[in-house]
């Protein structure tokens, strides 16, 4: 071996330590193998610490009639019935084991007045089923992780970006990753690895997502010869900041809507009432006097509008926009103020319910929420595709490599409920922690070549050797570009003829990519950071524009404007990619597995 | 401030070994916050300026930095609060050592923390393994645990930053964690001991610089380290509490 590395050596390699990677290696080190747990940037900072609104689990603390076949057919029905079943009815059945090991563990939700978790309403969800503290569940669940993990025996590596998988013949037995401090390259020899990299916010210009969604997991997974599967459907948020420009982006909770808040256009018009789903008809109440009782939790009124699924939300807010009734900057208006009409203590409430969203908007917009109504618009949040896995276990097409939480596939299908990320991480965390450290138990030592590693080093360490005149700004340009480009052509509302032209430029970045020179040295170098997740967005970009150009039919958060309506045969497959012999990437479809029966009855009971 | 602007960023610039202030001139927007203009110049002008940040939302607790002197976290700190006539000065937090520009070693705060005992909580008051609480008595808890790590606490807090008592005090931050397990309803750990000992409690003199700093507004000297030190007070010195202590830890 020619490449200096520092070698480390664990039964389980768990790649990132949002709430899935921790919740993996909390289980895998529980079941008694060696974990070593590596992320990007420090300890607690993951994305998870940005989720707002709540987990949703069927606790029916707040409402009996709430089970776990209610919380399978709501996360069904929001998906399109493209997800896979068996992962929604694991997600669905383990959640409520899940939140209140949470508890076990430290974790302060609040409470009901007979001294249970409390839960909210959210969007898609049949009844109120999100445990949460306050506007900040996300920082309670990760920070109870994460003092929780730090005592069982896990190694973390923290700030070491993992730029390869290495194999051994078909399975995974290592990764290559550099730290971030110094900028030395590390070995990481393992029995299995679990992918936890979250998503790939940041191959769009506007987005809720920090500089950490590279889709890292999504394309060293591709890379490693794993299927992608879903990748079309890239979830808007209906309601990000839109003013100021530096803000942009930044997410405002659908809490906010749960709490009673609603959408206006420029005439003051809850638009929602236009348009309402078919499927969505019986749940959804028809006027505002009905959605504001949902929202105090009276139990025979029907949910506003305001909370149907994100998807349709996303699209009437930019048809609203499109056609000349949107905000000054460009959004709509969200208001949560009008509660005062209805109730005597509503700035208080409002300040108790959502400290996090008054702070942000007060802070960074000028903008008292408990006065005045909030200016929004769609933001790219989350990644619905990812690395195609079994249900039980979360392994993925190749042995020893598993996915859990955003970068795997399968359990949300064409639309994710809000408040089932956080669940879907502890809920898949926790079978791929234990599935990964019965593989590794299993499987044995394993070998790396080293043409691999020094493969993978060269490839790592390129950037600095590459002649040229650029001035090293050339990495964040070409990011710049990508985003803008992803943002124009395979957004919201997507056209054939625009996507071609996207996958285009995205070759035409790519290259530029593969001679882009970085300035400085190796110690925390943002720039030559920034040149290696390149490649990882180049992938995604790439995998979710041929995904979307593949579906051709409108369907959940995937939204054709040359195919507006369902089609009912696209409607029985998922689309994959892969990368084929000669580099390419290849695209296929597999056919949902037929619903099994029991569930299939659930779903059309409940429909 | 005008649409088109220029301001001036006297940025650290350097490493263990040493540094200096470089000057950055770059256009400024309303809205504006610092994290954005080290963005621009990181993308225009010096692209391996080194700068942590995650969510630039104020949540994770990653960008904090000292602005014009104070520590912040320069995500939330706008341009328009701040003088743009002269430069805003950005250096890295003085209490930690540097590892490059305005990243600093932060590890000796995570050591810290997985010295002090987890929590651990009473049985199950209900058959299905739940426990019920009062939503009042968990409230004081639960403004501890909004707490997003950013250490401007510990960088600001006189015991560390002028007297680097690292070995002997574990800082604001970590005296908050153990006040929020001390005054969990449900943990039944014993950590006030410690406190006395290996945590420094004695060391601090409520000079509230910690709760001044604290982006996330927590009132870190009066509801947690106060409360903590009458806590220490009356079981490690006051004997009748302590037996009555070892009573309650029986039953």
């Amino acid at each position: 071996m020619t490449a200096q590395v520092q070698t480390y050596e664990h039964d389980v390699l768990v790649i990132g330590a949002g709430g899935a990677g921790l919740r993996a290696a909390i289980e895998a080190s529980a079941a008694k193998v060696s974990v070593g747990l590596v992320c990007k940037s420090l300890l607690g900072k993951a994305h998870t610490v940005m989720a707002e609104g709540g987990i949703a689990a069927a606790l029916a603390n707040v409402d009996e009639r709430d089970s776990w076949k209610v919380h399978f057919a709501d996360t069904m029905r929001g998906g399109q019935y493209v997800n896979n079943w068996r992962m929604a009815e694991l997600h669905a059945k383990e959640a409520p084991d899940r939140v209140r090991e949470l508890e076990a563990w430290g974790a302060l939700f609040d409470r009901t007045k007979d001294g249970r978790i409390l839960q909210r309403n959210f969007g898609g969800h049949r009844y109120p089923r999100l445990a949460h503290v306050g506007d900040r569940t996300g920082l309670e669940m990760i920070r109870t992780l994460q003092d929780h993990g730090v005592h069982q025996g896990i190694d973390v590596h923290m700030e070491r970006t993992v730029v390869a998988l290495l194999k051994d013949g078909d399975r995974v037995s290592g990764a290559l990753a550099y730290d971030r401090e110094r900028g030395l390259l590390h070995l990481f020899r393992a029995g299995a690895v679990v992918l936890a990299t979250g998503g790939i916010g940041r191959a769009y210009r506007i987005t809720s997502n920090s500089w950490e969604y590279t889709g890292d997991g999504h394309a060293l997974a591709y890379d490693a010869g794993a299927e992608l599967m879903d990748m079309e459907f890239v979830q808007f948020h209906p309601t990000g900041m839109i003013w100021p420009p530096s803000v942009q982006g930044i997410l405002v909770t659908e809490g906010v809507r749960g709490e009673g808040g609603v959408l206006l256009n420029n005439e003051g018009r809850r638009f929602l009432f236009d348009d309402i789903p078919d499927a969505y008809k019986n749940q959804t109440a028809d006027n505002e006097d009905e959605g504001f009782r949902y929202t105090q939790g009276d139990k025979s009124a029907r949910r506003p509008p305001e909370l149907l699924t994100r998807d349709h939300v996303a699209r009437c807010i930019v048809r609203e926009i499109r056609e000349g009734r949107g905000s000054p900057h460009g959004g709509v208006f969200l208001d949560i103020s009008w509660i005062k009409k209805r109730l005597g203590n509503a700035e208080e409430l409002i300040k108790k319910k959502l400290p996090s969203m008054y702070h942000q908007f007060l802070k960074l917009a000028d903008i008292d929420i408990t006065r005045e109504p909030m200016e929004v618009g769609p933001t790219t949040h989350y990644i619905m595709g990812g690395v195609r896995v079994e249900a039980e276990s979360q392994m993925s097409t190749v042995p020893g490599l598993f996915a859990a939480g955003e970068c795997a596939a399968g359990l949300h299908g064409a639309n994710r409920l809000g408040g089932n990320s956080l669940s879907d991480l502890l809920v898949f965390g926790q079978r791929a922690g234990a599935h990964a450290a019965q593989f590794a138990r299993k499987a044995g030592g394993v070998r790396i070549p080293d043409a691999q590693i020094d493969d993978a080093a060269r490839a790592a360490l390129a950037p600095f050797e590459r002649e040229g005149i650029d001035d090293g700004a050339g990495p964040y340009r070409i990011q710049h570009e990508l985003q803008q480009t992803m943002q124009d052509l395979v957004g919201i509302v997507r056209r054939e003829d625009e996507m071609l032209r996207a996958l285009e430029a995205i070759a035409r970045l790519r290259e530029r990519a593969a001679r882009v020179r970085v300035a400085g040295n190796r110690a925390f170098n943002p720039g030559w950071h920034t040149a290696l997740e390149l490649r990882n967005l180049m992938t995604v970009s790439e995998a979710v524009a041929r995904s979307a150009l593949e579906r051709k039919e409108s369907r959940g958060a995937h939204f054709r404007d040359d195919h507006p309506g369902k089609d009912a045969a696209s409607g029985k497959v998922n689309v994959v990619v892969r990368r084929g012999p000669d580099g390419a990437m290849q695209i296929a479809r597999r056919p949902i597995p037929e619903v099994r029966a029991d569930l299939r009855q659930i779903v059309e009971e409940m429909k | 401030m005008t649409a088109t602007a220029t301001a001036t960023f006297r940025i650290w610039r350097g490493d263990a070994r040493g540094g200096s202030f470089a000057d950055y001139a770059t256009e400024v927007a309303p809205g504006m916050v610092v994290l954005d203009a080290v963005h621009r110049i990181q993308a225009e002008q010096a692209p391996d300026l080194a700068v942590r940040w995650n969510c630039k939302a104020g949540k994770c607790g990653s960008c904090s930095a000292e602005v014009n002197g104070l520590p912040r976290l320069m995500c939330m700190t706008r341009l328009s609060d701040l003088p743009l006539s002269g430069p805003v000065t950005l250096r890295p937090m003085k209490t930690f050592p540097i590892v490059r520009d305005l990243v600093t070693d932060v590890s000796w705060n995570y050591r810290v923390k997985r010295k002090i005992k987890e929590f651990k909580p009473r049985p199950p008051d209900a058959p299905d393994g739940t426990w019920r609480m009062a939503q009042a008595d968990i409230e004081r808890v639960q403004e501890f645990r909004k707490c997003i790590e950013c250490f401007l606490c510990q960088d600001v807090c006189h015991v560390l930053r002028e007297h680097e008592m690292h070995e002997q005090f574990i800082g604001p931050r970590y005296l908050m964690h153990v006040a929020a397990l001390e005054m969990h309803p449900l943990d039944v750990e014993d950590r006030v001991g410690e406190l006395t000992e290996a945590g420094g409690i004695g060391l601090c003199n409520i000079t509230k610089c910690c709760t001044r700093v604290c982006p996330e507004e927590i009132a870190i000297t009066d509801n947690a380290i106060i409360p903590l030190k009458e806590r220490v007070v009356d079981e490690v010195y006051d004997p009748l509490h302590r037996l009555f202590r070892v009573f309650r830890a029986a039953s």
